[in-house]
């Protein structure tokens, strides 16, 4: 299909030239703030501010990031991100490939409406108060489980993960199975599920960058500092200006233990930090990702 | 039939986990909905208190902080909208444009990264960077003769600030389902098209972007759903005392006069107000859409 479309008239060539152009502009702007964190992070801030790094680090130190390893904020939010992001996507899974498995049986009678019921609530929704007040009411206030219970159901994934099962199974292996005395439990642990490797990997990532990124429920349900989330303690960090202020020992304030200007190499430090992980799975996890998105787009 | 059907309860079993949890926490809360109505009691919890009618909608009508939250709020969905809804309708066509498989993925897998980067990571970012004295972009534009912006803390940079950092985040990824239909056009229609002396561009207009408004318009129908909606976390997390008289929505008001207020019944009303107005975009759009565009979302 490509070599179709290769120029043929000098008009064509000129689109070519501007569609090369453009889009290296594009990838330019996105790629090169993302860039320069980095460097800036290792970099002399005095050179930052100068604007004398742009393409290299500038008097490389390690600065920042001794400050960000040797403050226990991060750690304790480090740590309760990934607690609440691997019991909270194992949840998720549970609750939402099995009732995904089942919404695609065709002579599932309650099928419709029951989807209906799920998508209801993606455009419909009792608005903050009322669900603040019911969560005082369970005792999610201030516990963990806010973290993991509330989000237990994507209806989003849900519905990727049933058009998957709808167009990617055979119903031919389904009755083949049935015939040999297969209940739907069976069908479902020893076919659906080897099956869908693909579709269970797609939707684990959505819930994994989902849980990764939470800064909400930390900030309406959670009210210890030792219980939040790693987003809570990056907005401290980055928005507030506040955790490291006089967090090396200083006098306290924006005179602390260090000036201004490598409160903004420790902001750099702690981006790549929050964001590596993310990052250095992203190589490996994008094709999926894509598939999750082209999965999504078909119509349900 | 009858076997068939007693196996049934194992589909029940699978999804019982599912309708608990949706049940009681999409469900739960719409049950307190009528907290907008009532006079909210301490001693008797979410139900106990009196019937107030509709007198919280009209203290919110009457407030002097209505006609400014309604005009913020729009504004920052309505733009958003637009250019969120164009950009990756641009750049799907752009990538569909490029020759050769290698460098078309490198592109794409560029321009959708920044989509995983957390929403305080990226108003962090937004921050070093606007930096009126040492910022990244505030020296880049000083050489365009632009100095003495206060990017953040300024009522006519606020909305421009919040759009283009949008677009920047999420454009590529956005591009990705446009791709995807973009790669279902049937090949006869660029040799039809060749044949009949098409120039690229030309071939864009009349094959591709047809081929593009099946999709175009279910995203813009559920987009529309979610008009009022805008991001609570960005905007939340970009105000400060400066750029307030813009920036309050009426998800950030909702917020501060309810939780950190707690005016349960009022912000309860205005929570409601909010939902409804999107609901009667949806629904709107989707009748359109119904209409000119014979597509819906039900």
């Amino acid at each position: 299909m490509l070599s179709r479309l290769k120029n043929r008239t000098p008009g064509d060539l000129v689109f070519s030239a501007f569609v090369a152009v453009t889009l290296a502009v594009v990838v330019y702007v996105t790629l090169y703030p993302i860039f320069f964190v980095v460097i800036a992070s290792i970099s002399d801030p005095a050179q930052v501010s100068a604007g004398n790094v742009s393409f290299w680090p500038q008097g490389v130190n390690w600065f920042g990031y001794e400050q960000i390893l040797a403050d226990q904020r991060v750690w304790t939010g480090y740590r309760n991100t990934i607690l609440y992001t691997v019991v909270g996507t194992a949840v998720n899974m549970l609750v939402t490939i099995p009732a995904a498995y089942a919404l695609s049986r065709r002579e599932f009678a309650a099928r419709r409406p029951l989807m209906f019921f799920f998508a209801f609530t993606m455009f419909f929704n009792g608005g903050l108060i009322p669900t603040y007040l019911l969560y005082r009411d369970l005792g999610l206030l201030n516990n963990m489980w806010v973290f993991i219970l509330p989000s237990a159901l994507n209806v989003y994934n849900l519905i990727i993960a049933r058009a998957f099962y709808e167009n990617s199974i055979p119903e031919e292996l389904h009755e083949a199975a049935t015939l040999d005395g297969a209940t739907y439990f069976s069908f479902f642990f020893k076919m659906a599920i080897p099956l869908s490797k693909a579709i269970l990997s797609v939707i684990m990532l959505y819930y994994l960058v989902q849980h990764w990124n939470d800064f909400f429920t930390g900030l309406v349900f959670i009210r210890d500092y030792d219980k939040q989330p790693l987003q809570i303690v990056l907005r401290d960090i980055l928005i507030s200006n506040t955790a490291f202020a006089g967090g090396a020992g200083g006098a306290g304030g924006t005179g602390g233990g260090y000036g201004q200007q490598f409160a903004d190499q420790i902001k750099y430090g702690v981006i790549v930090v929050s964001t590596l992980p993310v990052v250095i799975l992203y190589p490996f996890l994008q094709k999926y990702f894509e598939k999750g998105v082209m999965i999504g787009s078909v119509k349900g | 039939m009858k076997r068939h059907f007693a196996r049934q309860w194992q589909l029940w079993a699978m999804l019982a986990p599912a309708i608990v949890v949706t049940a009681i926490f999409a469900y739960g809360p719409m049950y307190g909905i009528q907290l907008a109505f009532r006079e909210f009691d301490f001693a008797a919890g979410l139900t106990g208190g009196e019937w107030v009618g509709l007198k919280y909608f009209q203290q919110f009508f009457d407030s002097p902080q209505f006609w400014t939250l309604m005009r913020n709020t729009v504004t920052i969905s309505l733009t958003t909208l637009v250019f969120g809804f164009i950009a990756p309708i641009a750049l799907a066509l752009l990538i569909n444009q490029v020759i050769g498989v290698r460098r078309k993925r490198f592109t794409q897998t560029a321009t959708y990264l920044p989509h995983f980067i957390s929403i305080v990571v990226i108003v962090g970012m937004l921050q070093v960077f606007l930096s009126p004295s040492t910022g990244l972009i505030t020296r880049f534009l000083e050489n365009f003769g632009i100095t003495g912006v206060n990017f953040l803390g300024d009522t006519s940079t606020f909305v421009p600030v919040y759009v283009i950092s949008e677009v920047w985040q999420h454009c590529g990824w956005n591009s990705i389902i446009y791709l995807a239909a973009l790669a279902n056009v049937d090949t006869q229609l660029y040799e039809a098209a060749r044949i009949d002396g098409a120039s690229r561009f030309q071939i864009i207009r009349h094959v591709d972007i047809p081929a593009l408004i099946p999709t175009m318009v279910i995203l813009f129908v559920l987009n529309m759903g979610g008009v009022l909606n805008t991001g609570f976390e960005k905007i939340f997390l970009m105000q400060n005392t400066l750029n307030l008289p813009v920036s309050e929505v009426i998800s950030t008001y909702v917020y501060k006069i309810g939780i950190v207020g707690s005016q349960f019944s009022y912000s309860t009303a205005i929570g409601l107000f909010n939902t409804i107005i999107n609901f009667a975009f949806l629904v709107g759009a989707n009748q359109l859409a119904k209409r000119v565009a014979n597509t819906s979302l039900w």
